[in-house]
């Protein structure tokens, strides 16, 4: 194994397969973090259901009951969960990763490892949050009685493959500005908390009428529909939108790559 | 033989524009941005025409370097003189800013031992997520696991979350783990200085036993010149970011530190030293035989020569001297008023305080004599100096003659000898003698 260490370097498929090669330690940052996590299970597991089903709950109250915000038919709590699924996947993900390399810079400033890895493993355990959340949903499916269609089931890992890109490309772009700007991390809860109201979680985005498919240009918008329509039948899966949307995921992917290929170098110097 | 290192032109550069605030508030950038809409235009314009002026200095220029596979090199300097950015540029922890590198196999790199240790995980689970971060595959930690615990001696705690460890039990563990890693070239920085002097012994003959057998490269930075010695037989010197000396690790170590002596010697320009208006330090010398020197022969006495001025009637007053080993720490101190309080009152005059250390008192090595100016609990005079003699003491002749090679154990010698006596011969008779 020869290895060339050189100023310049510009993103290339060796990246891919360096990757690829510290996939190990990869597996070992999710298994880190999960480990820490839900050292005391019951308390890891019981918040990652409490956070979102106490927010349907305060949601379907306020939104649902009193102010009647429409839901394209179903019962609120469900249409809102299903929103708020997806919506703490990408929130807690984008948050986690634009921290990854300012909370990991101890180890960052005396082992070398593609960066990358740990905005990604940060990314990847959101997923169990995810797996425990969503077993509250498939009990409120039930208990409204309502079933998802095969389509809806089989959409669902593209779904979430759109949300990861999503919240990496962000992370990615946000965690580069993060080691040079600290205070990124304290505006950051604002920028997401309007996100979260140019998102389609406690409203439908036909709320929006003919301007609808502007709302999809945030790739959420086009998963929680898509979600939706196919977990819960809200009417057709909405795939232009949801191109629009893939389409917006890819390229933040793309620009979240390589503007952080682009400062990775230097982190170290300034971490 | 090809060569498994091969450093070529290495420098990096630093900018230390704006650094002093230690990070950068982007809110802050923003406001002065606004504030000086003219002034952030000029520096766009600046940054556009290649004409930015930015501080910046060179922590390493021109660095050449080639390894043969299984050589132990090690890299020596003073505080600054580069040896850490080197070895966190072949590390690829950061990018050289010009030249280029080639490392011809499996790189580990050891800044720092215990890096990546999470205190909420077991001493089990962070061995693994340790040495993944180290570079070793899930499946050769699992077949090492038990070396590792067993070269740690932690035992039974190795299920305890490691934050109940006591700092010692950390640092084997973690040393444990990184002694275990099986690279082609390993890096090594000043990670030796932690632990118990034990322990440190065990890992400097594991790294022996990992260059010797196994036919590994190593890298080694280190302050402690004994280590060095032991491990590497050839080293480099850096000073001010460039190599200055290369070759046998005795010969450059001598050259060091006849380069720190002359740069400890640079203090007594500042003689006469005033200092807070009370005191000035007029001379401060090592000398043995009336000559001052840095090499002093081990059995010989040596003294330490304080020339001062009191401008006052000083109580409380004491001028000694603190022997430090090479790594600083402190072997013992010596004051005026330590067995003579009545020393403490100074009136006022010029003085000369003179102590004489015995002969066959200090081991071969590096030590640091300090000086030491004060008034207990009310001053002290060097707060902002450090005056500080660089000495090598050389081998006793006497000492241990039938195995002279033997290298010294300890710092201090024991001037009394044994006495053998025999209290019963086969022939059941006292020997009188």
């Amino acid at each position: 194994m020869v290895t060339v260490i050189k100023p310049k370097k510009t993103f290339s498929l060796e990246d891919l397969r360096e990757i690829w090669r510290y996939k190990e330690l990869l597996y070992f940052f999710v298994w880190r973090d999960i480990k820490v996590r839900y050292k005391q299970t019951i308390v890891g597991i019981g918040w990652a259901i409490f956070q979102p089903f106490m927010t349907m709950v305060v949601f379907s109250v306020f939104f649902g009951k009193l102010i009647k915000v429409p839901s394209d038919g179903i019962p609120y709590p469900i249409f809102v969960y299903t929103g708020l699924l997806f919506w703490q996947l990408f929130a807690s993900a984008l948050s986690d990763t634009s921290n990854s390399l300012i909370g990991n810079a101890a180890i960052v400033t005396k082992v070398y490892f593609p960066r990358i890895i740990l905005p990604l493993a940060d990314t990847a355990n959101k997923f169990v949050d995810l797996f425990f959340a969503s077993l509250a949903l498939i009990f409120l499916m039930f208990h409204y009685g309502y079933a998802p269609r095969f389509s809806g089931i089989a959409l669902i890992p593209i779904l979430l493959i759109i949300t990861s890109a999503t919240a990496v490309g962000a992370g990615l772009i946000l965690a580069s500005i993060n080691v040079k700007y600290r205070d990124v991390r304290y505006v950051l809860p604002f920028f997401m908390q309007l996100l979260l109201f140019l998102t389609p979680v406690i409203y439908p985005s036909s709320i929006a009428g003919k301007y609808a498919w502007l709302l999809s240009f945030n790739p959420m918008t086009g998963v929680i529909k898509a979600a939706r329509a196919g977990l819960l039948g809200t009417g057709p899966i909405g795939w232009q939108s949801l191109a629009i949307s893939s389409l917006a995921a890819l390229a933040l992917l793309a620009a979240g790559i390589f503007f952080f290929k682009k400062t990775e170098r230097y982190f170290a110097d300034i971490v | 033989m090809l060569s498994i290192i091969e450093i070529k032109n290495v420098g990096k550069r630093y900018n230390i524009t704006g650094r002093k605030r230690g990070y950068v508030a982007l809110r802050d950038v923003i406001s002065e941005k606004l504030k000086h809409p003219l002034s952030a235009l000029a520096g766009i314009g600046r940054n556009i025409m290649g004409t930015n002026r930015m501080e910046t200095f060179w922590a390493l220029r021109n660095i050449n370097l080639s390894v043969k596979k299984g050589e132990a090199v090690g890299i020596i300097g003073a505080n600054g003189a580069g040896k850490s950015t080197l070895l966190k540029i072949l590390s690829r922890i950061t990018p050289p800013t010009e030249g280029e590198v080639r490392l011809n196999g499996r790189v580990a790199s050891l800044l720092e031992v215990g890096t990546g240790f999470h205190p909420e995980l077991s001493g089990r689970e962070n061995v693994f997520l340790n040495g993944a971060i180290l570079g070793m595959t899930r499946k050769e930690i699992g077949e090492k696991f038990n070396a590792i615990v067993d070269f740690s001696g932690i035992g039974d705690f190795i299920d305890t979350p490691v934050k109940r460890y006591s700092t010692g039990m950390y640092v084997r563990l973690a040393f444990s783990i990184a002694a275990h890693i099986e690279p082609d070239i390993l890096l090594v920085d000043e990670v030796l200085a932690v632990g118990d002097a034990e322990f440190q012994k065990k890992c400097l003959g594991k790294m022996e036993e990992v260059t010797g057998k196994a036919g590994r490269t190593i890298l080694f930075v280190s302050h402690n010149m004994s280590a060095v010695e032991k491990l590497c037989p050839t080293s480099i010197l850096l000073s001010h970011g460039k190599i200055v000396k290369a070759g046998e690790t005795r010969d450059v170590i001598r050259h060091y530190l006849a380069a720190e002596y002359e740069k400890s010697s640079g203090h007594e320009k500042l003689f006469p030293l005033k200092l807070k208006g009370e005191v000035t330090l007029h001379d401060f010398a090592v000398s043995q035989k009336n000559i001052r020197t840095a090499h002093l022969d081990a059995d010989t006495p040596f003294t330490v020569e304080i020339d001062f001025e009191a401008h006052a009637n000083l109580s409380l007053f004491r001028a000694g001297v603190y022997l430090k080993n090479a790594l600083g720490d402190v072997l013992t101190r010596s004051f005026t008023s330590d067995w003579q309080p009545e020393l403490e009152r100074v009136a006022k005059g010029r003085y000369q305080a003179t102590l004489l250390f015995p002969e066959k008192l200090l081991m071969p090595g590096n030590y640091f004599v300090s000086l030491s100016l004060n008034r207990f609990s009310v001053m002290n005079y060097l707060a902002k100096h450090t005056i500080e003699k660089t000495v090598t003491v050389g081998p006793s002749a006497y000492f241990n003659q039938a195995h002279p090679a033997e290298k010294p154990e300890g710092k201090i010698f024991i001037k009394n000898r044994w006495t053998l006596k025999l209290v019963s011969d086969q022939n059941k008779q006292s020997d009188e003698s």
